[in-house]
């Protein structure tokens, strides 16, 4: 954006000649800096990938070995057998991604613009979960969810449960073990994830913008819509795809919280790794999640059109 | 809701005499940050269609009484009016009033068009499209309407921010600082263009500035502030002629001041007793009344500087002209337009005098003795109370 500062009416900061007697002389130095990522990206992504890819194409079993044998049949078979558990991922992903830009948004917009002196303490809260495993604050819902626990006993009480039950979202007369505590999971799970970038948006945003909207006839709700909204998009982003994409490919909090038939398909591609050991569907399905990830991805972020932002 | 005047009656110039209903108003207005005064009861009327200049060194309470007037402080005290309507207590977006702020505060994911349809569109404002290409027209920002506010130099943001706020037609706009961030150049090329829009769109303008230069250039009346407090108000020849205080003296501009007693009042001019015992003239309504001791003040371009006498008189006065003859050159440079001398009295003050270079004169140099003399009707008096060196150091820290 910057580069277009100087077609303006004033002369540019730094002329052409100026800026380029440095740059010859240290020309390759951004590539050097490259190296140490490009090399890690290549070594733990790229070749993992290409494995995975000739793995999903293979044929065979465990005791006499793969080959490749371009086999696409695994794709279709894989995927009609597991659409369930494929668009489920995306619906309990989306479900917690909403969720957590609704918790996320209002408690980032606090601690950016209206903790003051608290923010420090607040940001390290948000953070503090991390502190612990994944494995074991998923594992204290089910606590927290359980028969005897303050949630149920409540949800009992304003006879809640009824229409969550009636709703579909849990089963009989618990939480646990229902679609409603892995989309509770997964959420709790991910919202630092959304937290983080949006307060990262939101603490940069000038208050001076909100002075001078409000000066413009703008209500606060107004100027919130106009400016700090838009203003905090690419924190939106962000946050969204931090928390959508991994909470697709999650496997815990499903098989922690929820029942068979609120299986995702991590759980699928884990089951068919580390169980079944039939390596070539584990495979296209992890390659098929990916791209589709990978689709859904480029066409949010080419819609929301944070490219223009900042 | 919003009252709006023809443009013709805005126009009526600096006096304002022709209506008084959309006079911004002040009364006792008063602003207190614990126990930190930063306006203390304010009594300001700002004539519709005037370009006024609050003018005060930073601390002085400038930027708070704008922001009480665009409703971004509450004041603890007092009234804000424009015409009949009180808005004291308005929320900013409720207020016929915009601001220009020193930041200009553009909004950065707007286009230039978009920020300056901002406060139209708000206001569910019909043409809004010809109104904003009208104001990039006038700001002459027609061919960046596009652009965003990160795409512009310094000097076109300005314009924007000045476009954005004047679109809307405001009874009262108020620029806080508004040139603070250009450099020199830009500055003083940015001053002929704000007046030029000012008398083209004929809204009341008020300008918040420490620059003394900046403030008499534009502003039909300048209301000088420190401590919280107005020192003097009036029209910037009339400001610079007689100043009503030391801190008035010496922040617009420059003055040499002179400690003398009140020796004889007459009708028409008093004379008052120099260090050195010599008498000097000044006119009866430059003398406040009442007081025997005073600062005798003359402006360092009023003063002559010629040969010396042959003999060493005190101070004194003939044919309208103040005398000191015996004086000596401690400091002499020369500035092109002028020559600056720092002249030694025979009580050793210094005092300054900007000699124009009309070519032909003497260039004195250190060590020559001198004699000064200068207009009786160029002496001021000023009550001796007041601190001689009010307003001096505040003026040079910031420029």
């Amino acid at each position: 954006m910057s580069s277009a500062a100087g077609l303006g009416g004033g002369p540019p900061a730094g002329s052409p000649a100026a800026a380029a007697r440095p740059g010859r002389r240290f020309a390759g130095v951004p590539y050097f800096l490259l190296l140490p990522g490009l090399l890690w990206l290549g070594v733990f992504f790229v070749v993992p990938m290409l494995f995975l890819l000739s793995q999903s194409l293979q044929t065979g079993t465990l005791e006499t070995g793969y080959r490749l044998t371009f086999h696409f049949a695994t794709y279709t078979d894989a995927l009609s057998q597991f659409s369930r558990q494929f668009l489920r991922s995306f619906e309990y992903a989306f479900l917690a991604t909403l969720l957590a830009l609704l918790i996320g948004y209002p408690l980032a917009y606090a601690i950016a613009l209206k903790a003051g002196r608290w923010k420090p303490v607040l940001l390290v809260m948000v953070v503090a979960p991390f502190f612990t495993s994944f494995l074991l604050r998923t594992l204290a819902w089910q606590t927290i969810l359980n028969s005897d626990g303050l949630v149920m006993r409540f949800f009992r009480g304003t006879h809640l449960i009824s229409l969550t039950s009636a709703l579909g979202w849990t089963n009989g007369n618990q939480l646990l073990s229902s679609p409603l505590a892995v989309v509770t999971g997964l959420t709790y799970n991910f919202l630092p994830f959304m937290v983080l970038p949006l307060f990262a948006s939101l603490d940069r945003l000038d208050p001076r913008l909100l002075e001078a909207a409000g000066d413009l006839y703008a209500t606060p709700l107004t100027a919130f819509r106009r400016v700090t909204l838009p203003m905090s998009m690419p924190g939106v982003v962000a946050g969204t795809l931090l928390t959508f994409i991994p909470a697709a490919g999650d496997f815990i909090n499903s098989q922690l919280l929820g029942n068979p038939k609120t299986a995702m398909i991590g759980q699928v591609i884990e089951g068919y790794f580390l169980r079944i050991n039939d390596y070539p569907t584990a495979a296209a399905l992890s390659f098929a999640l990916m791209v589709t990830i990978l689709v859904l991805v480029s066409v949010y972020v080419r819609r929301s059109g944070t490219e223009e932002l900042v | 809701m919003r009252p709006r005047r023809g443009q013709d009656s805005s126009n009526t110039g600096p006096t304002g005499v022709a209506s008084a209903s959309g006079d911004l108003v002040l009364s006792s207005l008063t602003k207190r940050f614990g126990p930190f005064t930063a306006v203390d009861g304010l009594d300001l009327t700002i004539a519709q269609g005037s370009f006024f200049a609050l003018l005060g060194p930073s601390g002085c309470g400038k930027t708070t009484t704008l922001r009480m007037i665009a409703g971004l402080e509450q004041p603890t005290v007092g009234e804000i009016r424009i015409g009949e309507h009180e808005i004291t207590y308005d929320k900013p977006y409720r207020r016929p009033v915009n601001t220009v702020f020193q930041s200009y505060a553009l909004f950065p994911h707007l286009s230039v068009r978009e920020n300056v349809a901002f406060g139209l569109k708000r206001r569910r404002s019909d043409s809004v499209a010809s109104q904003v290409a009208e104001v990039l027209e006038l700001t002459e920002l027609q061919g960046l309407a596009d652009r965003k506010p990160a795409q512009l130099s310094g000097g076109q943001q300005q314009r924007v921010a000045l476009a954005r706020a004047i679109v809307n037609k405001p009874a009262v706009l108020l620029l806080d600082e508004p040139l603070g961030a250009l450099d020199l150049k830009l500055r003083r090329q940015m001053q002929v263009e704000l007046k030029r829009i000012q008398t083209e769109v004929g809204l009341t303008f008020v300008h918040v500035t420490h620059d003394q230069e900046e403030a008499m250039t534009m502003a039909d009346t300048i209301a000088v502030m420190n401590a919280g407090r107005i020192e003097q108000l009036g029209a910037p020849a009339e400001l610079y002629e007689l100043p009503a205080t030391t801190f008035a003296a010496n922040f617009l501009g420059q003055s040499n001041l002179i400690r003398a007693t009140v020796a004889q009042r007459q009708p028409d001019a008093a004379t008052v007793a120099l260090p050195d015992g010599g008498l000097v003239a000044v006119p009866s309504g430059r003398l406040p009344a009442g007081i025997a001791e005073v600062w005798v003040g003359v402006r360092p371009e009023k003063i002559s500087v010629h040969e010396a006498a042959d003999r060493a008189d005190p101070a004194g006065h003939t044919a309208g002209r103040n005398r000191i003859p015996a004086a000596v050159v401690t400091d002499a440079s020369f500035m092109g337009v002028s020559t600056q001398y720092l002249v030694r009295t025979p009580w050793q003050q210094e005092l300054m005098v900007f000699e124009q270079n009309r070519g032909g004169a003497t260039i004195f140099r250190p060590g020559d003795r001198v004699s000064l003399s200068f207009a009786t009707e160029h002496t001021f008096a000023l009550d001796a109370g007041q601190d001689a060196e009010a307003g001096i150091e505040l003026d040079e820290a910031l420029g």
